[in-house]
């Protein structure tokens, strides 16, 4: 009798919780990259949208938010509303129709009067995708592991002579192969053009060979600033605004080195049948209007996306560090900075992705 | 004296004797039929009887697991991407089975251009592209760019396309695309057995440095092996003190044996990592016994063997070691499990029988013992292999990238690269041998003394 | 006498063991003290009972096995308890701390265990008033996992005990047809890798739409089950006497009543082990929820996969240490089912 009893409780208990979490009026879930990142969309975007709005955001964290948008597009059951993705995959899912296409003239306009469509930096809508910030992926180093000369160039990062210590680096090909080039003396403007190439392949690779007995693999965003600081590395590369947020906001001794950094967009797209349309094209515009992208820079050092966010950002949100010279677009930071080509990666993805797997575990 | 034997002899001839004369009139039942087609339906509704009662069950199983394992065969074969969204040159390819290479008929370009346009208006030239790329890297942006112009392309048609873009004139592109334009394939089992297929069907070896599956599929057999051995070496000597001690420490001792089993899988992989970490707790003790570590006793001779880090700390996570250690330790207790239930039945008087028969104690266990927990051995060793072939989540999380497995790559085919088919094939072979390790393990075991605990 | 002796060897080893830990201890050397005392104090005091006509090689091979039993079953066990105290830490690592080690009131601290209800809150530092707790019952990432992975647990189990427990006493009848056959389909899915059944699951539940619903999760998590639910039922039935059900029968008892008031009771103790077992395989699966459920399904070992992969902090620790406690729990309600289920089948009270 008493087990009876337990098991209807629990049976109600049960669908009380599930029609309570159903039952929310207005609400759009997006789908970010967690850690740092995360937290500043919440600060900037969705606490000001749910104010002006009433809509609640709900924010989910995930590796790579591009990831489980074709699971969910081909289950027919999807759950995101708005994700946050790179350009190449942007473009990707948008030629493979699992986006709903964005009509950039919906976009309002930037606060110094310019149309959306100018007002953005070159390249930052597509048809099914609105960016929001400029990242990089650079790499650094823990200052109190070297005592003498410090790195500054990328050919430093595979130098284990003069830098001796573990490196960390994202477990994929993306971004590392550009990496090996440029530290192999390749300039920038040429690192597409030979990676092109299968000797260019070659060359990347084995500098890659150069440092692999000594690399420890990281896979999530958050992972990066998190090896660093315990000590299972010396340098690592990393997003540029995961490091800032370690190093400014929890004062640990990271310096980045910007030499070599690799420039890419981070851009908010629509699934294919999102539940809540409407919502998420609102939530698209208000967030990259032009106040919330500078506001966004208050919480963490990417670049906005927008021209006339430019002169409004400040400083960090503790009120003394100025962020201009930890953007990535920053003058002093370009000097040799590479742009992420989506085109030779949505080419070459998947020949290179299985080539690092086998040299990964040959 | 005869007569006494006779009638305590198995089968009771008097019995049968005293029965025969009834014989001759055959027996009914109450109701008339006779007996044994009587019995033969009781026999019969209890047969069904017993058998509804496991319908339910079988019905469920049918929908979540046998229907999904088929499916997952099917998608391992079978890709529409192509043939789905290019139907005209699917058509045409069906029509033209002679043709090689790039055609010189103006109705394939036709076929193509018009493809192209319905793709972008569907914006299909993705999936297109992708489907193609698997077999001929780097011809995906050839479809995307393609299709965004295909709506400004006229007659002719060949030479608008040729113009177009100088790709469209391989004969390898041509040969990829007839092959897609069928959805059955087997190109993705012989990816996964690193194989690839000229454009005229000859099959060959893909290079070296593209060489991944097969590696992987024998790197996951011989770890398994390993593993499998370990657990029987740390199992056998503890599920001997288990089975010959007095059931009051005994059962304390088993405990120590359930608990782990009884643990999260993700908590014992946590631990593992708390105590494996270059910063972790096996490091930290030996550095404070003063054996490893910058000023260790056995720093020197560790680094020669290559086996410290630059700190003189054993990396012992991320690489195979932290995946054999890991996986050792939550496979055990499958293996202590069956080894103890057949200990247990091993009268202790043996060993006295050898022993005071002059046999030493080496002879006593290798003659006497030992034989008798060779189906222990068997049954745990084969499900620890098995279970071992399949494990994703420790591996996943402690073997960084030389102590992964072939399920590892299956999920990142399916997480990271999209390319389900793959998966699919990848998990096919996987699940092949799999079962017939299964199968083995039915043979000489018996699913039915599977026990737990 | 020399039984006395030995047992007076096997103390003084015990002794001098906890000895030495005590003084190094002190000295700091936690290391050397506990490593002495494995080698030393535990084989020789277990050891003690050694019969009196051992001889000295007997003795010598006696020590170095019950020494390899030691260290195997401290290998096993250490690492489900050094989660414990590591979650106790002050600091945000992952060993233990030179405070930690002598025993400073200031190297311990809750922290991570106030964290697992922080986490993912709105907003965590408010007074801890009512609608505290109503935003970390509502937002707290780790609660909102852990009633996830109840409801999702407690719907696979019931559906798996309920329909193992009627196929196990369908098996275990003596004329059951394609036994063994049967039997070994319904054990697959113990044996089938995760990740090949939980790519086939997604395929299958993309097309008929149960994917990322809680229905589909609970549905694969039940087919988990189901194996162990089917071994310890049928384990239950094998010295089940089926005259018992038979001598109901012809008092007049209906297939119903029978299965109530006769087998019910009787096979109970596998059925709640089995049910238990299909809780815990729930409780812990984490390779189908990874691939298809959506993060609304998200579970605790979810959770900690994200936390392992992501953020590696104490917090996961805490967890860890929630999780040792249920399972000691869940191991200690088995064990005394297994025993009350040997007294009622007058088996050896084991």
């Amino acid at each position: 009798m008493k087990l009876k009893q337990l098991l209807l409780t629990t049976a109600m208990g049960a669908a009380v919780t599930l029609g309570a979490s159903g039952a929310i009026a207005a609400e759009v879930t997006v789908m970010s990259w967690g850690g740092a990142y995360a937290k500043s969309q919440v600060e900037a975007y969705h606490k000001p949208f749910t104010a002006s709005t009433g809509v609640e955001v709900k924010s989910v964290d995930a590796d790579n938010p591009a990831k489980p948008i074709k699971a969910q597009v081909e289950a027919g059951n999807v759950s995101i509303d708005v994700a946050d993705v790179e350009f190449s995959d942007a473009v990707r899912l948008c030629d493979e129709g699992l986006l709903e296409t964005i009509d950039a003239s919906t976009l309002p306009d930037g606060t110094d009067g310019s149309s959306a469509t100018d007002d953005f930096i070159e390249g930052a809508l597509t048809d099914c995708a609105v960016a929001n910030i400029v990242w990089s992926t650079v790499y650094a180093y823990d200052t109190t592991k070297f005592s003498g000369d410090k790195p500054t160039t990328m050919a430093d990062f595979f130098n284990l002579e003069k830098f001796p210590g573990k490196r960390g680096l994202r477990k994929a090909a993306k971004a590392n192969l550009e990496m090996a080039l440029m530290a192999d003396g390749v300039a920038a403007g040429d690192v597409y053009d030979v990676l092109g190439t299968d000797a260019g392949v070659e060359r990347a690779f084995a500098k890659l060979d150069a440092i692999k007995d000594d690399v420890v693999w990281w896979e999530a965003g958050a992972q990066a600033p998190q090896i660093l600081a315990d000590g299972e590395v010396t340098m690592t590369t990393a997003y540029n605004g995961r490091i800032f947020n370690a190093a400014v906001a929890e004062d640990k001794p990271f310096e980045i080195v910007w030499d070599g950094q690799i420039l890419d967009f981070d851009l908010f797209v629509i699934p294919k049948g999102a539940p809540n349309k409407k919502e998420a094209l609102e939530f698209i515009q208000f967030s990259t209007g032009t106040k919330p992208l500078a506001e966004q820079a208050k919480w963490i050092s990417y670049g906005p996306a927008r021209k006339s966010s430019g002169p409004l950002v400040g400083k960090f949100n503790d009120g003394k560090t100025e962020m201009a010279p930890h953007m990535p677009t920053n003058a002093a930071n370009m000097g040799n900075a590479l742009v992420n080509s989506f085109e030779f990666w949505a080419d070459r993805d998947t020949e290179l992705s299985e080539r690092f797997n086998a040299w990964l575990n040959s | 004296m005869t007569d006494t034997s006779a009638a305590s002899l198995p089968g009771g001839s008097p019995m049968a004797e005293s029965l025969s004369p009834t014989v001759d009139a055959p027996l009914t039942t109450v109701d008339g039929t006779p007996l044994r087609e009587a019995l033969h339906k009781a026999e019969r509704q209890k047969r069904w009887r017993a058998f509804l009662l496991v319908v339910p069950l079988l019905l469920f199983v049918l929908i979540t697991f046998v229907t999904p394992i088929a499916k997952l065969l099917q998608q391992s074969i079978y890709n529409d991407d192509f043939s789905s969204n290019m139907p005209n040159l699917s058509q045409w390819f069906v029509e033209n089975p002679d043709s090689f290479g790039v055609p010189q008929d103006e109705a394939a370009f036709e076929a193509l251009v018009l493809d192209l346009q319905t793709a972008r208006e569907n914006r299909t030239q993705g999936q297109i592209g992708t489907r193609v790329n698997y077999d001929l890297s780097g011809s995906r942006s050839l479809f995307t760019k393609s299709a965004r112009r295909a709506a400004r392309i006229e007659a002719p048609y060949r030479e608008a396309i040729l113009d177009l873009d100088k790709r469209w004139g391989e004969d390898d592109l041509w040969g990829v695309m007839r092959r897609a334009s069928s959805a059955y394939s087997s190109s993705f089992y012989l990816k996964s057995l690193d194989l690839a297929q000229t454009p005229d069907g000859e099959i060959y070896q893909v290079d070296k440095k593209q060489q991944i599956y097969v590696d992987l599929f024998w790197r996951t057999v011989w770890m398994s092996a390993l593993i499998t051995g370990l657990c029987l070496l740390l199992a056998f000597p503890i599920a001997h003190m288990l089975a010959t001690l007095p059931l009051r420490y005994s059962n304390l001792l088993m405990i120590m044996v359930l608990l782990p089993f009884w643990t999260s899988l993700l908590v014992r992989t946590t631990s593992w990592i708390a105590l494996l970490q270059s910063q972790g707790v096996l490091n930290d003790l030996f550095v404070s016994l003063g054996l490893i570590g910058t000023e260790g006793v056995l720093t020197g001779m560790l680094d020669s063997l290559g086996m410290a880090d630059r700190e003189g700390r054993i990396p012992l996570m991320y690489n195979q070691a932290g995946t054999i250690i890991a996986m050792t330790h939550i496979l055990l207790p499958f293996m202590v499990l069956p080894l103890y239930s057949v200990m247990k039945t091993i009268p202790p008087t043996y060993m006295r029988a050898a022993r005071s028969l002059g046999a030493t104690q080496f002879t006593a266990f290798n003659k006497i013992y030992f034989p008798q927990t060779v189906p222990g051995i068997g049954a745990g060793a084969l499900l620890v292999f098995i279970l071992a072939m399949g494990y994703y989540i420790t591996p996943a999380l402690v073997g960084g990238a030389k102590g992964t497995l072939i399920s590892n790559i299956i999920a990142e085919a399916m997480l990271n690269w999209y390319n389900w088919s793959l998966a699919a094939a990848l998990g096919a072979l996987l699940l092949a041998g799999v079962l017939v390790l299964y199968w083995l393990y039915d043979r000489i075991v018996g699913i039915d003394n599977m026990k737990l605990g | 006498m020399t039984k006395i002796v030995s047992r007076f060897t096997g103390l003084g080893g015990l002794v001098l063991g906890l000895f030495t830990l005590t003084v190094f201890a002190g000295t700091g050397s936690l290391g050397i003290a506990f490593s002495l005392f494995l080698v030393f104090g535990i084989p020789l005091w277990a050891m003690s009972d050694l019969p009196a006509y051992a001889t000295r090689g007997s003795w010598f091979w006696n020590y170095v096995y019950t020494l390899i039993c030691t260290l195997i079953f401290l290998f096993l066990i250490a690492p489900v308890l050094v989660v414990i105290p590591l979650s106790f830490n002050a600091e945000p690592y992952f060993t233990f701390t030179q405070k930690m080690l002598s025993f400073d009131p200031d190297g311990y601290s809750l922290r991570w265990y106030d964290n697992i209800l922080k986490f993912g809150m709105l907003a965590p530092d408010a007074p801890r008033d009512s609608s505290w707790f109503a935003d970390m019952w509502a937002n707290a990432q780790w609660i909102r996992a852990a009633k996830n992975s109840v409801i999702i647990g407690i719907f696979s189990t019931i559906l798996a005990t309920t329909l193992g427990t009627l196929a196990a006493l369908g098996l275990s009848r003596p004329e059951m047809p394609y036994r063994r056959t049967i039997m070994a389909v319904l054990i697959s899915p113990m044996i089938v890798p995760l990740v090949i059944v939980a790519t086939g699951l997604f395929f299958f539940y993309s097309d008929i739409g149960l994917a990322h619903t809680y229905v589909g999760v609970i549905m694969a998590h039940a087919t988990l089950g189901i194996p162990f639910v089917i071994i310890t039922v049928t384990a239950t039935l094998v010295g089940f006497d089926h005259s018992l059900t038979r001598a109901a029968q012809s008092l007049g008892a209906n297939d119903w009543t029978t299965f109530r008031q006769v087998i019910l009771p009787l096979i109970l103790p596998g059925v709640i082990s089995g049910a238990l077992f299909a809780f815990v395989t729930s409780f812990d699966e984490v390779v189908v929820v990874l691939f298809v459920a959506s993060f609304d399904q998200q579970t605790i070992p979810r959770q900690m996969w994200n936390g392992i992969r992501e953020q590696i902090s104490p917090t996961i620790l805490a967890v860890a240490t929630i999780l040792v406690l249920i399972s000691v729990a869940l191991l200690a309600t088995v064990e005394l089912l297994r025993r009350r289920s040997e007294r009622l089948r007058g088996l050896s009270p084991g």
